[in-house]
């Protein structure tokens, strides 16, 4: 009961989070330094259509009815239309968002399958150089800009070597090829058969999928070697070890699976940090998706957009934290 | 002779002040500091960086705004160690100055945000109740957000230049503080050491302030050095998305953005700050680590 | 129907099928029968004429309509029909008639008629959208447009306008991206509460060009296919504009085969390929003019010495020469070069002493501290610091304040800048846009009907604004011109705009891609001669 009761009380937290969340995007919004009327009418526009475009979008009223009409019709699931597509908001963001997705989800999957077996094993040879190698590469990815490592990677690989395919999430005569369905292009290219489409599109999810990949990865390994190490130190080894048990069932099977709850709280939170990663990689690799989409929209001041797309950036955040948290309680059977 | 003598006063078991006993445990943690190769070679790096950019008017030979248009994206030479940039204006020069710029940043955002989330945080932690409920609301709505999505949308909203990265990184940035000063101050504040000043009739304030603050110092510490290290990237990625430091400032991150166009040809021009990056928030990386094992090994 | 799939399979695709390896040197081309253009298309809004106004979507749209007339592609100062074969002006300037070819077909396969250059007219001004005034300027409103621009027959238009204006004025604006003549049954089929088809006509083409509209993906890529029912057939079936928003990266994708054409490479890219013989570099000038702004709200600039000490100040010669080769050209009248009327004299050169001079005469010998604002992105980013290291000769200290260009642009139309540097395209290829936009400010307060450029800076001169509207009036072609070239001079002597570089379009080409027409304004640039060897 009281478990449930703590989850209930987490998560009633959530909506006032995201009250919150709504309103600081709104002030922000409101306070940029691009007049949106211009964004649409352009800059010559004589006074009179200004004018009446602005009335139009409701920008002359007070901030406050502003802010109750945007509520409003958040509710009803209006997020707008956007200025640089002339799509709602809503539709861009479906758009664009399985690709950041498809890019997250491969480099979460990459940097937990090197990660985790590296920051186990360092654990276990602790001070030995292995372990020393380990935590400067560690460090080095949590030391080195996102878009430094992806411009660099992009001399090397693509530019000098020739290896790696360009920017973009294909290649420009493949596009509009491969009908939409799950909006991951190397998903929906498998479905449809279409191999070359499929091959083409992973060669380019390669590159940005890797640097994000390190990025996740730095911070994975770290914890799961400092959790590893706790573990290790724990009474019940000491035991397992006397009981005669081998290195590698002690490790994996013992130790690895007692660190295997907060572990899961950990990828939770490395797979948040990646919406930070994406915003970075999705620039310099020209991905189309919902990091590239949020900084284009603020810099053409498409108001519509960048509200859009910071909310539902913040709840999926927000909803991944909740996540991690509940997780963390119902598993964990020592937190009460 | 007194090298020895200072060393077994320091080292002594029984220390007759508190200052000594003080005394006694920095140097401790600094031997054991110092034993941690990597940590050393991250304190040296740091402390370079540090009087490089304090001294860069003396070690550097041009101007770090001086053009040449004549010699534009020149490649290392005797004249220009690391060649010239976009306008003809001296790498190396730029690289010295831009550190400063770095470094000023990351006094400046912590210099705001260490106070004020120890306070906050420490407040909330002591006081519970209604205020604790608001605090704590307010610093979740703020960490919703990614750190740089955030500061973006902050910065687009003001002017972008250095004073308002600096903001919007500190006001991105203070709530992790708070919320860590609150947590220690939840452990402590049920103590028997506070319950007894209580006793003596101090008020809240002070408690807080002389008594719990100094408890919440060290995690606070270990928290800011490893956090610098992310302070300098996310000046770098908003410069390099157009919203933090403007040309022709030379921070690193401006001056990567600017010359991104020329990664092909004259790849040094933006690789160089790149670089120059890396190895600053390496070393703060390395020193925050080492500093937390000998402050906070629990933490490791 | 045409698809992707379709045209690759049929063309032999050398190297594009799937290839993680892709040596350097070796190259995937573009399949035959299809052009790919990389290109900074993030500007579109929509491709309606009537709404259209940024530079790529008037250059789709010219490809795509076609207009009653157009300047002269061989001089640019004659007038050719398009769609109008041969037109008649009366005497006093008021009455114009346009007598339509025949034959021509829209890409519905319907007819082009007069019905259909009335509707494009008076849906304009009904709409009043963005380039309305380049119509309803004339005096035409909702209320009387019905009645004066009347299709009195399937092939005459007439046009009455409400007073005289200077003929080539008016036959000038009509041949603007205002003036697409549109297949008013499709249009009109699309239409929804009103609007006049202009909900589908953001998305779709409906127009008599070489070109049809078949897809838009915003700052994606925009398709166009040939037109069948086109009056010239264009080269190529079909041409891909894909946005490319980095400069490098556009060379790169050039030099790898993954474009044909590469339309927006700076000078440092285009200096890097210049001698190579794979491609080749084609340019033409436009009408973009980079300018610095001096608010005249400010004490120190507000003085006529401090205005001629900036004009001397600056290297401009020096900028076009190591920051803009190829791509900027030094022009400083505020007509730009290849328009009626335009003065191609460069009186400004960069002199020192003179400057300082004036400095002293106007009483601030020690200079003053002063702010720019700027387009952050290149070149302009590096003209900037230029220019603030020249003036900084003189004793003037600029603080460059850089920002996007719509940011910037929002604080000059709020007239809170002190110096900036911007850009202008002339809205339509007549003297008047540009003369207005400079030189004409009626009325200075805030609720002034004209905010352009002029009224901006707080530039209030009753002579040249005079002129302005003096000139647009003039019917005698000569007398015109002449008075342009007087104001040109005047503005020399006394305003408060540094005029200092002309943009020259150019486009880098595949050795095998020819055809490309790049004209002196987006909307006269032309695929339809496209050839891909």
């Amino acid at each position: 009961m009281g478990r449930l009761r703590q989850i209930t009380g987490t998560a009633a937290s959530v909506p006032v989070t995201l009250f919150g969340l709504i309103l600081v995007t709104f002030l922000i919004g409101r306070v940029m330094p691009i007049d949106p009327v211009i964004a649409i009418v352009g800059d010559h526009a004589p006074p009179d259509v200004v004018a009446r475009v602005r009335t139009e979008l409701g920008l002359d009223r007070p901030l406050i009815v502003q802010f109750g009409i945007y509520v409003a019709r958040l509710l009803h699931g209006n997020l707008g239309n956007s200025v640089m597509t002339t799509h709602p908001v809503t539709q861009d963001i479906a758009t664009y968002f399985p690709a950041t997705f498809e890019l997250a989800t491969t480099a979460i999957i990459l940097a937990l399958v090197i990660g985790i077996p590296l920051g186990v094993i360092a654990a276990a040879r602790q001070g030995s150089r292995f372990d020393h190698a380990v935590r400067v590469v560690s460090l080095a990815g949590q030391s080195i800009p996102v878009f430094v490592l992806g411009l660099i990677f992009l001399l090397i690989f693509y530019v000098k070597l020739g290896i790696a395919p360009g920017t973009g999430q294909v290649d420009v005569v493949y596009d509009g090829m491969v009908n939409r369905i799950t909006g991951m292009l190397v998903v929906d290219a498998a479905i449809e058969g279409q191999w070359d489409v499929f091959w083409n599109a992973l060669g380019h999810l390669v590159l940005p999928a890797i640097i994000l990949a390190y990025f996740s990865l730095a911070y994975i390994t770290r914890m799961t070697r400092a959790f590893m190490l706790d573990a290790l130190a724990g009474e019940y080894i000491v035991t397992a070890r006397a009981k005669g048990l081998s290195g590698t069932a002690i490790l994996w099977r013992h130790a690895f699976g007692n660190i295997a709850v907060p572990l899961i709280t950990v990828i939770a939170l490395a797979y948040a940090g990646l919406l930070e990663g994406a915003v970075l990689t999705e620039t310099v690799f020209s991905w189309p998706g919902i990091g590239l989409y949020l900084t284009v929209s603020l810099l053409n001041a498409d108001m519509n957009a960048v509200l859009g797309a910071t909310m539902v950036i913040g709840f999926v955040y927000v909803g991944l934290n909740l996540l991690a948290d509940i997780a963390y309680r119902v598993l964990d059977p020592r937190v009460r | 002779m007194s090298g020895t003598t200072l060393r077994a006063w320091l080292l002594t078991d029984t220390p007759a002040s508190r200052r000594q006993a003080a005394w006694g445990r920095t140097y401790r943690g600094w031997l054991l500091f110092r034993r941690n190769k990597l940590a050393m070679a991250g304190l040296i790096t740091t402390i370079v960086l540090i009087v490089a950019s304090l001294a860069a008017p003396l070690i550097t030979p041009y101007s770090p705004s001086a053009q040449d248009l004549a010699i534009r994206l020149a490649p290392p030479t005797a004249a220009h160690w690391f060649g010239t940039d976009e306008l003809g204006r001296d790498l190396y020069t730029r690289v010295v100055y831009g550190g400063r710029i770095t470094l000023g940043m990351v006094v400046a955002v912590v210099v705001l945000v260490a106070p004020a989330g120890l306070l906050i945080g420490s407040f909330a932690g002591y006081l519970g109740g209604f205020v604790d409920k608001a605090l704590m609301r307010i610093t979740d709505v703020f960490l919703a957000f990614p750190r740089l999505i955030l500061a973006l949308a902050f910065v687009a909203a003001l002017k972008p230049g250095i004073t308002s990265a600096v903001f919007a990184i500190a006001l991105t940035s203070w709530p992790a503080y708070a919320r860590l000063a609150r947590a220690d101050t939840l452990t402590i504040r049920g103590s028997d050491y506070i319950a007894a000043v209580r006793l003596t009739g101090a008020g809240a304030g002070r408690i807080v302030l002389r008594h719990i603050v100094p408890l919440c110092l060290s995690s606070v510490i270990v928290r800011v050095t490893l956090d610098m290290s992310g302070i300098i990237l996310t000046a770098a990625g908003l410069g390099f998305l157009g919203m933090g430091a403007q040309p022709p400032t030379p921070e690193w991150g401006t001056m990567i953005a600017s010359a991104r166009g020329y990664i092909l040809q004259q790849w040094w021009v933006p690789t160089i700050p790149g670089v120059a990056i890396l190895v600053a928030s390496l070393a703060f990386n390395l020193f925050g680590d080492g500093m937390r094992d000998v402050l906070d090994p629990k933490q490791r | 129907m045409l698809t992707r799939r379709s045209l690759l399979a049929s063309g032999a695709a050398i190297g594009a099928g799937a290839s993680l390896v892709d040596a350097p040197g070796a190259y995937a081309a573009t399949p035959p029968g299809i052009v790919v253009m990389a290109k900074q298309i993030d500007d579109i809004i929509s491709f309606d004429p009537g709404e259209a106004y940024e530079f790529s979507d008037n250059e789709v749209d010219g490809n795509c309509y076609r207009k009653l007339i157009v300047p002269d592609p061989t001089n640019g100062t004659k007038i050719a029909g398009d769609l109008a074969e041969k037109w008649e002006i009366s005497e006093d300037g008021t009455n114009f008639t346009f007598h339509l070819r025949k034959g021509v077909r829209f890409e519905s396969g319907k007819a082009v008629t007069a019905a259909d250059a009335e509707f494009s007219l008076h849906r304009v001004v009904l709409m009043n959208k963005t380039p309305g005034f380049i119509i309803t300027q004339f005096g035409f409103n909702p209320d009387n447009v019905q009645k004066l621009i009347r299709a009195t027959d399937e092939q005459t238009l007439q046009m009455e306008l409400p007073s005289p204006q200077a003929p080539s004025f008016v036959l000038y604006c009509l041949s603007a991206n205002v003036g697409c003549v549109v297949d008013k049954a499709t249009a009109m089929a699309h239409a929804s509460n009103g609007d006049f088809g202009n909900g589908w006509l953001k998305t779709h083409t409906a127009g008599a060009g070489s070109f049809r509209l078949t897809s838009w993906q915003a700052s994606d890529h925009v398709i166009v296919d040939a037109n069948p029912h086109a009056s010239v057939h264009p080269g190529v079936k079909r041409i891909v504009l894909q946005h490319v928003k980095d400069p490098a990266e556009q060379l790169l994708l050039l030099q790898k085969g993954g474009v044909d054409i590469a339309r927006d490479l700076l000078a440092d890219q285009l200096k890097s390929i210049a001698h190579n013989p794979e491609f080749r570099i084609e340019s033409a000038g436009q009408g973009t003019s980079m300018y610095i702004a001096m608010n005249q709200s400010m004490a120190e600039l507000a003085k006529p010495e401090v205005h001629q000490a900036i004009k001397w100040a600056i290297n401009y010669d020096a900028i076009a020469k190591n920051i803009t080769p190829m791509t900027w050209t030094v022009q400083q009248s505020f007509l730009p070069r290849g328009l009626p009327g335009a003065l191609s004299e460069q009186p400004f050169t960069q002199d020192l002493g003179k400057a300082r001079t004036l400095m002293a005469q106007a009483g601030l010998p020690n200079g003053f501290n002063v702010t720019m604002d700027f387009i952050s992105a290149p070149p302009y980013d590096q003209i900037a610091q230029a220019v603030q290291a020249d003036l900084g000769k003189i004793g003037i200290k600029v603080q460059l304040l850089p920002g996007e260009q719509k940011q910037v642009i929002t604080k000059t139309r709020a007239r809170t800048h002190q110096l900036a540097m911007l850009v202008w395209g002339t809205d339509y290829f007549d003297p008047n846009s540009n003369a207005q936009a400079f030189c004409a400010d009626p009325d200075d307060s805030d609720t002034s009907k004209l905010k352009i450029l002029a009224w901006r800076s707080h530039f209030q001169n009753k002579e040249l604004t005079q002129e302005v509207e003096q000139a647009a009036k003039e019917v005698n072609a000569a007398k015109r011109i002449a008075l342009y070239q007087t104001m040109q001079k005047q503005f020399w002597d006394v305003a408060p705009f540094a005029m200092m570089l002309q943009k020259d379009e150019v486009a880098t080409l595949r050795k095998n891609i020819t055809g490309l027409r790049l004209g002196p304004m987006p909307d006269y640039t032309k695929y339809s001669a496209i050839r891909k060897v």
